[in-house]
C-alpha cells in the first residue's frame, strides 16, 4: 500500500510538469490552430535561465520564478512576431515546419554555447518528511502545490477575466473577434507570453527537481507534453492538465508494476487504444466538419 | 522558381565535388578526427577534441615528427558527426578521399564509432577509438575476427563488467545488488549485463534489474520499486549528467546504500552536478587522477593550463589515442596508411596517460588495468587496482 | 523562364521516334551510376553523399503520398524506415547463405518493403476515424512503439544494434530504387486513384459524398507510402552496415518531415529537391562546426518565411505531369490550401 502511494506521489510531481507544459501547447492551438513545435525548447530555455539566475544573479526561489517566466515569455512573444506572425495567412504546415525549426535553432544555439550539461545548485531547502515507508520531499510539495496553483489562476483568468474571453472569442472564430472589437494581435501575443511562461515555470520546477540540465531536454519531454495536450483534447485547456496527469501517472504506474523495459512501449500502446475509443481525446469535442 | 531550385542544387553539388579538388600538401601529416561536437554527446566530443588539439599542439611545437629524414608537422581535421551515424560514416569517408588523412582517431561512442570503423576498414585507413567500449568495434561482423585497421585505446565492457562485480562482492561485501540502466544505450547494458553475470556466477542475487531511457529524468519508480528490493549495493553503469539525478532522487526516496559505477563516471563534471551526494562511492575507471604516472601529472598540468579544466576520461584517451598513433607514423618510417597500420600493430606495449597497455597478437583491444575510484571530499580518491 | 522550356520542347520533339528525352536521361543516369564507382572518377565521398540524397529521395516522395497529396499528418515515417531497414538485415543476414547474398539483395529489400507495407496497413486504420492532429499523435505513438520494441527484441540486438549487412547498397541499386519509387508514386498520383488521394486532402467527406472509397484510398496510400519508406530503410542498413534503434528515432522522422515541407508539398519535384537541399547542405556546411547545426534551421525558418509553401510549393515539374494535364496543372491552387494548407 505505501508503495502504491509513493508511486502516486511520484506520478503527481511528473505529472505536474508534463501538465504546465501541455498548457502551453494547448492555449497555442487553442487560439492559433498551430502546434508550436518550439514550446519544448523554450521550455528548456526557461531551465536555462533559472540556472542562470541562480548561480550568477544568486537569487532566491521566487524572484528566479519570476526571472525565468519573463524571460520566456519575452522569448515567446518575439518568437511569434518574427516568425509565426507573417504565416498566419499559409498554409498550417508552414507554420510547424517553422516552428520545428525555431525549437532546432534554440537547442542547437544553446549547445553552441555551452556543449557541458549544467547543475542547477538547489535553492530549495532539502527537508524529507517520513510518514512509515513514505517520503515526501519538501521539492514534491513545492512542485505539486505551484502547479495546482497556477492552473487554477490560469483557469481563472480564461474564464472570469475579459482576456480570457477574449481568448476563448478567437479560438471560437477567428474572422468575427476583430469585428467585434478584439485586438486580435495583442490577445494572441498575451496568450503565447502566458502560455509560454507556464513553460518557463515547468522549467525552473524541472530544474529544481532534476537539476542537471543540458540544451536537448527539451525534445522528449515537449513531445510527452504534446502527446499529453492531444489525449487531453486539444485546445482544451481542462483537457491539457488532466491529460498530463494522466501521462505521468502511467509512465510511473507502468514502471511501478512491469519490468521497466517495457515503459515506453506500453504508455505508447495505451494512449493508441485510448486514441481508438475517444479520437478526439478525453475533453475533446468532434469538430463539425461543413461541407 | 523550380528553375532556380535546380540552379541551387547544382551549386551545391558542385561545392560538394570542387571541395576534394587540389589540395596536395605533402609537408604535413593529417590527421582526421571524428568526434560527437553536436547532437547527444556533445560533451563527449568537445573534450575529445580539446586533447586531439592539446596533443597536436605539443607535437607542432616540438618541431613535427620524424619520419625518415624529415621533420613533419601534423595537421589535425575535425569533424563533426551530430550524433548520427549516417554522418559518422560520412565524415569518415571526407576525411579519408577528400582530406585524403593518414590515420582518424574517434568517434567515440560505439554507435558512431561502428559506422566509421566499417569505412575505414574498407578504405585500409587506420582508425583509432579512444572511447568505445564495445567489443563488437573492433571485431568484423561476419567472421567475429579482428578487423584490421580498426583498434582502441580502452578496455572492453566485459573486463568493466566483472571489475565492479568482484568489488561490490569483495571490498563491499554485497550479496544482493540492484542495477538501473539505460535500456536504449548499448554501453550501460552490455556492462549491466555482464555485471549480472559475474555477481551471480560469484553466488549473489541481483534482485532488481531496472532499466530507463536515454534523456529520461526521473527515476523515482524504478528507484522506488529497487528500494523495495531491499539490495545491499546498487551499481549505476550510466552517464554522469544522468547519475547525479539518480543518486539524489534516490536520497530524496530514504535510499540509503552504497552505489557503484563504471567508467562513465570518470568526469570532473560529476563531481559538479552531484556535489557532496555522492561522496563515499566508488567507480572503476581507466585512471587515477592522484596516484597517476608523472607523463599523466604532466597530461592534466598542460590540459588545465590550456583549458582551464580538469581532464575527464575521453581526454585522457583520445591523448593516448594520439600517443599511439605518433609512435606508430615515426616508427612505420613512411607517410604511408599501410606502413603506419602495419607499425601500430607492432606495438607491444605502451605507457599512456591511462595506464599500461599491452597489445597481443591478433588483437586490436589493449589489455588495461582498472582502477577503483573513491569519491571524497570533491576529488576522486584513488582506491584500488584492478588487473586483467 | 518559358524559353529554355520551349526550347527544349522543341528539340524533344525533333528526336526520332523512342528518343524521348526521359528515357535518354534515365539511361544516361542509370549507365553513370555504373561508371562512377567502377572509375571513382567522382570520390568516393561524393558518391556516399550521392547515395544518401538518393534514399532521402525515396523517403521524402513516399512521406509527400501521405502527407502532402492526401494532407495527412504523418509522423512516424522512420518507424516504417526502420522495420524496412531491420527485416532486410535480418534476411540478409541471417537467412541467405554468404555467398548468394548480393544476388538476392533486391528480394531482402523487397522483403523490406513489404515488411513495413504489413505494417502500413496496420496504420492506416485509425486514420479512417482521426484526422489531422490526432492522427499525427497516432503515427508518432506509432513510431516510439516501433523504436522501443527493437531495444528490447534481444534477437534483434537491442540497443546494441545489428551488424553484419555486407555493403550491398551500391550507387546504381539507389539509382534504380530512386527512379521506381519516383515513377510509381508519379503514375500513382496521376492515376484516377490519385485524385482519390487529392480529393480526400481537399475535403474528405465531399469526397466520401462523391463516390469515392475513403478507406481504400487511404489504406493503399499508407501501403504505398510504407512500402518505400521500408525499401529506403533497407537500402540504408546495407550502406551503413551497422543500424541501430537510436537511427530511426523522432528525430529522423522530422528530418524527413523538414524535407517534404521545404521542398513543397504536393510536389514530387519539391520533394527531391527538398531532399537534395537539405542532404547536401548538411554536408556542405560542415566547415562550420558546431554552428552548422545552428545554420540549418535558421536557414530552413527564413526559406519557410519567404515561401511558405515550400520552394516548388504545389507546383511540379512539367516532365512529370501527364500531358492531358499540363493545360489545367499548377495554374490554379486550390483555395482550402491558401485557408488553413493541408493536416
Amino acid at each position: 500500500m505505501s508503495y502504491l502511494l509513493q508511486q502516486v506521489l511520484n506520478a503527481l510531481q511528473l505529472g505536474s510538469i508534463y501538465a504546465l507544459i501541455a498548457l502551453g501547447y494547448t492555449m497555442v492551438y487553442g487560439i492559433l490552430t498551430m502546434i508550436n513545435f518550439a514550446h519544448g525548447d523554450l521550455f528548456m530555455v526557461g531551465a536555462f535561465l533559472c540556472f542562470l539566475s541562480v548561480l550568477f544573479l544568486k537569487l532566491p526561489f521566487v524572484a528566479t520564478l519570476v526571472v525565468s517566466m519573463l524571460g520566456t515569455a519575452l522569448l515567446g512573444v518575439t518568437i511569434e512576431r518574427f516568425a509565426y506572425k507573417p504565416l498566419r495567412g499559409a498554409p498550417r504546415v508552414s507554420a510547424i515546419i517553422t516552428a520545428l525549426g525555431v525549437g532546432l535553432f534554440l537547442e542547437n544555439f544553446t549547445l553552441a554555447l555551452s556543449p557541458y550539461p549544467k547543475h542547477i545548485p538547489s535553492f530549495i531547502p532539502n527537508t524529507i518528511w517520513t510518514l512509515g515507508e513514505i517520503s515526501i520531499s519538501l521539492l514534491q510539495v513545492v512542485v505539486i502545490a505551484l502547479s495546482i496553483v497556477l492552473m487554477v489562476i490560469l483557469d481563472l483568468i480564461v474564464r472570469r477575466t475579459l482576456l480570457g474571453m477574449a481568448m476563448r472569442a478567437i479560438s471560437w472564430d477567428k474572422t468575427v473577434a476583430p469585428l467585434m472589437g478584439v485586438p486580435v494581435d495583442f490577445v494572441i501575443s498575451a496568450t503565447f507570453a502566458i502560455g509560454t511562461s507556464l513553460g518557463g515555470v515547468a522549467g525552473v520546477l524541472y530544474g529544481l527537481c532534476y537539476p542537471v540540465i543540458d540544451p536537448y531536454m527539451g525534445i522528449m519531454v515537449g513531445w510527452k507534453a504534446f502527446i499529453s495536450a492531444v489525449v487531453g483534447g486539444i485546445g482544451n485547456i481542462r483537457g491539457a492538465m488532466i491529460g498530463g496527469y494522466i501521462l505521468g501517472a502511467v509512465e510511473i504506474l507502468v514502471v511501478a508494476f512491469l519490468p521497466s523495459t517495457y515503459r515506453d512501449l506500453v504508455v505508447f500502446a495505451l494512449l493508441l487504444v485510448l486514441l481508438v475509443f475517444r479520437p478526439y481525446g478525453i475533453l475533446g469535442k468532434a469538430t463539425v466538419q461543413k461541407v | 522558381m523550380k528553375k532556380g531550385g535546380l540552379l541551387f542544387c547544382g551549386l551545391l553539388m558542385t561545392c560538394l565535388l570542387v571541395a576534394g579538388c587540389g589540395e596536395k600538401s605533402p609537408s604535413t601529416i593529417r590527421v582526421g578526427v571524428i568526434a560527437e561536437l553536436t547532437g547527444d554527446m556533445p560533451a563527449v566530443g568537445e573534450s575529445c577534441k580539446k586533447a586531439a588539439r592539446l596533443a597536436v599542439k605539443q607535437i607542432n611545437d616540438a618541431g613535427g615528427l620524424q619520419v625518415g629524414e624529415k621533420q613533419y608537422k601534423v595537421e589535425l581535421f575535425i569533424e563533426d558527426n551530430a550524433g548520427k551515424a549516417d554522418q559518422s560514416a560520412s565524415a569518415a569517408q571526407k576525411l579519408i578521399t577528400q582530406k585524403k588523412v593518414l590515420a582518424i582517431i574517434g568517434p567515440n561512442a560505439t554507435r558512431y564509432a561502428i559506422p566509421a570503423s566499417e569505412i575505414a576498414e574498407t578504405s585500409k585507413v587506420l582508425l583509432i577509438s579512444p572511447w568505445s567500449t564495445n567489443p563488437r568495434t573492433t571485431l568484423d561482423a561476419k567472421t567475429g575476427a579482428p578487423k584490421k585497421y580498426v583498434f582502441r585505446a580502452c578496455f572492453i565492457d566485459p573486463f568493466q563488467g566483472r571489475v565492479v562485480a568482484r568489488f561490490a562482492m569483495d571490498s563491499l561485501k554485497a550479496r544482493r545488488a540492484a542495477v538501473l540502466y539505460d535500456v536504449a544505450s548499448d554501453y550501460n547494458k552490455g556492462i549491466a549485463e555482464v555485471f549480472k553475470e559475474t555477481f551471480e556466477q560469484n553466488g549473489g542475487k541481483v534482485v532488481a534489474f531496472e532499466t530507463y531511457t536515454t534523456n529520461d529524468r526521473d527515476f523515482s519508480a524504478q528507484l522506488t520499486k529497487m528500494k523495495k528490493a531491499d539490495p545491499d549495493v546498487v551499481f549505476l553503469p550510466n552517464y554522469y549528467s544522468e547519475v547525479p539525478l539518480q543518486i539524489q532522487q534516490a536520497k530524496r526516496l530514504a535510499f540509503k546504500v552504497p552505489f557503484v559505477g563504471s567508467d562513465s563516471w570518470g568526469s570532473q563534471e560529476l563531481l559538479k552536478l552531484c556535489g557532496k551526494d555522492c561522496e563515499g562511492y566508488y567507480f572503476s575507471t581507466h585512471y587515477a587522477p592522484d596516484t597517476a604516472a608523472p607523463a599523466a601529472l604532466k597530461f592534466i598540468e598542460a590540459f588545465k593550463t590550456s583549458y582551464g579544466v580538469m581532464p575527464d576520461d575521453v581526454a585522457a584517451l583520445t591523448y593516448d589515442s594520439f600517443g599511439l598513433l605518433k609512435q606508430a607514423i615515426v616508427e612505420g618510417g613512411k607517410i604511408d596508411r599501410q606502413y603506419v597500420r602495419d607499425a601500430l600493430a607492432k606495438i607491444k606495449k605502451y605507457e599512456g596517460v591511462t595506464g599500461d597497455m599491452q597489445f597481443v597478437e591478433g588483437s586490436s583491444d589493449p589489455i588495461k588495468s582498472a582502477v577503483i575510484l573513491k569519491i571524497e571530499g570533491d576529488r576522486f580518491v584513488f582506491f584500488a587496482n584492478a588487473k586483467p | 523562364m518559358a524559353y529554355p522550356g520551349k526550347g527544349l520542347a522543341l528539340l524533344c520533339r525533333s528526336l526520332p521516334k523512342g528518343w524521348e528525352p526521359g528515357r535518354i536521361l534515365l539511361a544516361a543516369g542509370f549507365a553513370l551510376s555504373f561508371i562512377i564507382p567502377a572509375t571513382d572518377f567522382i570520390d568516393q565521398y561524393v558518391q556516399l553523399v550521392l547515395m544518401y540524397i538518393g534514399i532521402n529521395i525515396i523517403l521524402s516522395v513516399s512521406l509527400n503520398l501521405v502527407n502532402g497529396y492526401m494532407g495527412e499528418f504523418s509522423l512516424g515515417h522512420a518507424g516504417f524506415m526502420a522495420i524496412g531497414a531491420y527485416v532486410a538485415s535480418v534476411i540478409s543476414v541471417r537467412v541467405f547463405p554468404a555467398w548468394a547474398a548480393v544476388w538476392l539483395f533486391p528480394a531482402a529489400v523487397v522483403a523490406g518493403g513489404a515488411a513495413s507495407a504489413l505494417v502500413g496497413l496496420l496504420v492506416a486504420f485509425p486514420s479512417f476515424k482521426t484526422r489531422g492532429d490526432y492522427l499525427a499523435i497516432v503515427t508518432l505513438a506509432f513510431g516510439m512503439i516501433v523504436k522501443s520494441a527493437i531495444e528490447n527484441i534481444g534477437a534483434l540486438g537491442g540497443p546494441r544494434g545489428f551488424l553484419g549487412m555486407d555493403r550491398l547498397t551500391n550507387l546504381p541499386w539507389v539509382f534504380f530504387w530512386t527512379v521506381l519509387s519516383v515513377w510509381f508514386v508519379r503514375n500513382l498520383v496521376y492515376s484516377r486513384f490519385g485524385r482519390g488521394v487529392l480529393s480526400i486532402r481537399e475535403d474528405e467527406i465531399a469526397s466520401e459524398l462523391s463516390g469515392v472509397d475513403t478507406r481504400r484510398v487511404k489504406m493503399l496510400a499508407f501501403v504505398v507510402s510504407s512500402f518505400f519508406a521500408g525499401v529506403a530503410g533497407a537500402l540504408f542498413a546495407h550502406l551503413l552496415q551497422f543500424i541501430n534503434p537510436r537511427v530511426f528515432d523522432i528525430i529522423k522522422s522530422t528530418d524527413i518531415l523538414i524535407m517534404v515541407y521545404l521542398g513543397g508539398i504536393g510536389s514530387l519535384g519539391g520533394s527531391i529537391i527538398g531532399a537534395v537541399i537539405y542532404t547536401v547542405l548538411l554536408e556542405v556546411l560542415r566547415p562550420l562546426g558546431v554552428w552548422r547545426m545552428v545554420l540549418m534551421p535558421l536557414v530552413l525558418v527564413l526559406l519557410m518565411l519567404y515561401r511558405p509553401k515550400g520552394i516548388m510549393g504545389l507546383r511540379e515539374f512539367s516532365w512529370f505531369v501527364p500531358r492531358a494535364d499540363l493545360f489545367s496543372r499548377g495554374l490554379r491552387h486550390s483555395k482550402k490550401d491558401l485557408a488553413d494548407g493541408a493536416p
